[in-house]
């Protein structure tokens, strides 16, 4: 073969290729367009004042999803409430205390491999662990604590990742000046990596609002006649909502279901959009 | 305050190992008096009758049919677009990708399962002329578009940890850009590629409200990708709420926890180390 034809081969390759590949990137930004578009366009009819703030009628066929929204936003609340400290002094002691060794590493294998947990083995030993051994019954808090054991490796993977990017001369100067090394932490270098712990963890939460999987047996219900009294009242979720009307009310009215996904994944798509926000304003504002 | 530092740090390993320690313990009376091997070889799943038969290879199969069809749409599509990415495209292309890519994975599965429901569950009804549209294909092709967003973000991760050195070593012998890409660059992320996939394939094994809307649950053996399949997650998702607590049907959907754990365990152990073998290979 001469070498103009072998040219001429490879530059037909070259294109065929990024066709190929274009193409498929193409085809995921469309499919995530399609399902943008597709929630917008079914939901958009049912969102009004009366549907935001009535309680469900008719298993959900009329009225709105108030109590639905408030036990989401409670059992997310809960969620946040319980996960970052316990993330954020995990993610602290990976980053600043951890030596490097073969327990270290088990740590580190063993948040990767909570993270792939399937997230109804959560929901057993949720049920298992918080409803029934430690008898916080069907509950927020109990459905608060799994989603907990979900969303732990995201808020310290964030948080360690965050600390790590925090210059070690920061460190180094707190020190100097007399700072115990604690001290250092919460002063210097905690605040330092505050913007990229708080987006990773908004991120963590905002999956935690939107699972089924895990709040099915630890407290989630279909229907109740009040909005939740406390951490041990059982609660409505937004997801579960979809679901259970979905698969178990014959003739449910699809303007107000798809209305109810529309909620959800504008809550959390807000949630993820305004932390991505801050934290590129607070990138502009730190420099090192 | 330094005592509670190092209990955070510790509390992953406590977590999973109680996770570890609940379904075993929930499970002793399933492997008891259904037996283990009678368990993971018999087709008949009864769990209402008595006495109950608990056969889980329908599902387990059911789980296997539904994870097939989702690596076959996931992984060429992931890989593909994680190359397009990362090898092919600017800046301003990559940025707007990683943001479709965060909001695909943002999406809860209950949202994928609603538009699988209302878009290809007609879809596969009409194509194949089946009397319904509830299969295991349906159910796949969506836990496929699901796991999109994993196997794109892995396997982008370790395209970008091959050093640039040796793209250019390639385009300074006069390779064009793909050329560099399958002689040089796939080759040496094949094996972070590889443990994307497989990542995805944990991802999709693991998925629940969406089989469970979708999948149609008839627990027989399938003989076709086309026909109803119930999976191990949607299994416990739709029978633990009827169960009498600590009776045996609730152990074996426990066991079936179980096996879901120990299967997604080993698939991210063996991803994590092959990633690290990877992070070692290009580490200066």
């Amino acid at each position: 073969m001469s070498g103009t034809a072998r040219i001429r081969q490879a530059r037909a390759a070259e294109f065929v290729a990024r066709m190929v590949l274009g193409a498929m990137a193409a085809s995921v930004v469309a499919v995530a367009l399609f399902v943008l578009g597709y929630i917008v366009f079914h939901g958009i009819g049912a969102i009004d004042w009366t549907f935001l703030t009535q309680i469900p009628k008719d298993r959900g066929r009329e009225g709105g999803i108030f109590p639905v929204i408030v036990g989401t936003v409670y059992t997310t609340l809960g969620t946040a409430a319980l996960t970052l400290p316990i993330g954020i002094l995990a993610g602290v002691y990976l980053s600043e205390y951890a030596p490097r060794n073969y327990t270290t590493r088990a740590i580190r294998l063993a948040i990767t491999n909570m993270a792939g947990v399937p997230s109804i083995v959560y929901g057993l030993f949720g049920l298992a662990a918080f409803v029934l051994a430690a008898g916080f019954g069907r509950s927020i808090l109990a459905a608060a604590l799994t989603l907990t054991c979900m969303t732990l490796p995201v808020v310290i993977t964030a948080t360690e990742e965050a600390l790590r990017q925090v210059p070690q001369d920061l460190r180094q100067a707190s020190l100097a000046l007399g700072a115990t090394r604690l001290r250092t932490i919460y002063r210097v270098v905690l605040p330092a990596a505050a913007p990229g712990i708080i987006t990773g963890s908004i991120l963590g939460l905002a999956r935690a609002a939107g699972e089924t999987a895990p709040i099915l047996f630890t407290g989630a219900v279909f229907q109740m006649r009040r909005t939740p009294d406390g951490p041990l009242s059982q609660f409505m979720a937004l997801p579960y909502h979809i679901y259970a009307q979905v698969t178990s009310v014959p003739g449910w009215n699809p303007t107000l279901v798809w209305g109810t996904a529309l909620v959800l994944v504008a809550g959390i798509s807000a949630a993820s959009i305004a932390a991505g926000i801050w934290r590129s304003a607070q990138r502009r504002k730190v420099t090192w | 305050m330094r005592g509670l530092i190092y209990a955070c740090g510790w509390l992953a390993i406590i977590i999973l190992g109680a996770i570890a320690a609940f379904l075993i313990h929930n499970s002793v009376r399933a492997i008891q008096e259904a037996g283990i091997g009678t368990m993971l070889s018999t087709t008949a799943w009864y769990p209402t009758s008595s006495p109950g038969k608990f056969g889980l290879l329908p599902l387990i199969v059911g789980s296997l049919y539904v994870t097939g069809v989702a690596l076959l749409v996931s992984v060429p599509v992931g890989v593909g677009a994680a190359v397009f990415i990362s090898e092919f495209s600017g800046r301003r292309v990559k940025d707007v990708m990683k943001t479709i890519i965060e909001f695909m994975a943002a999406v809860p599965s209950v949202v994928y399962g609603l538009i699988g429901v209302a878009v290809l569950i007609p879809l596969v009804k009409d194509i194949f002329a089946l009397d319904s549209g509830m299969t295991a294909l349906t159910g796949g092709v969506v836990l496929g578009i699901m796991s999109i967003p994993t196997v794109i973000t892995i396997s982008e991760d370790a395209l970008h940890a091959v050093p640039a050195d040796l793209r250019r070593g390639s385009a300074a012998l006069g390779n064009t850009r793909w050329q560099t890409t399958y002689k040089v660059t796939l080759p040496a992320a094949g094996s972070g590629i590889f443990a994307a996939s497989m990542l995805g394939l944990g991802r999709a094994i693991g998925e629940t409200m969406a089989v469970l809307m979708l999948t149609g649950n008839a627990a027989v053996m399938p003989a076709s990708v086309l026909e109803s399949v119930r999976t191990m997650t949607g299994t416990i998702a739709a029978e633990m709420g009827e169960v009498v607590q600590g009776g045996l049907h609730y152990s074996v959907l426990f066991a079936v926890g179980l096996v879901l754990f120990i299967i997604t365990f080993a698939i991210n152990l063996a991803a994590d180390l092959v990633l690290e073998r990877q992070r070692k290979r290009w580490r200066r």
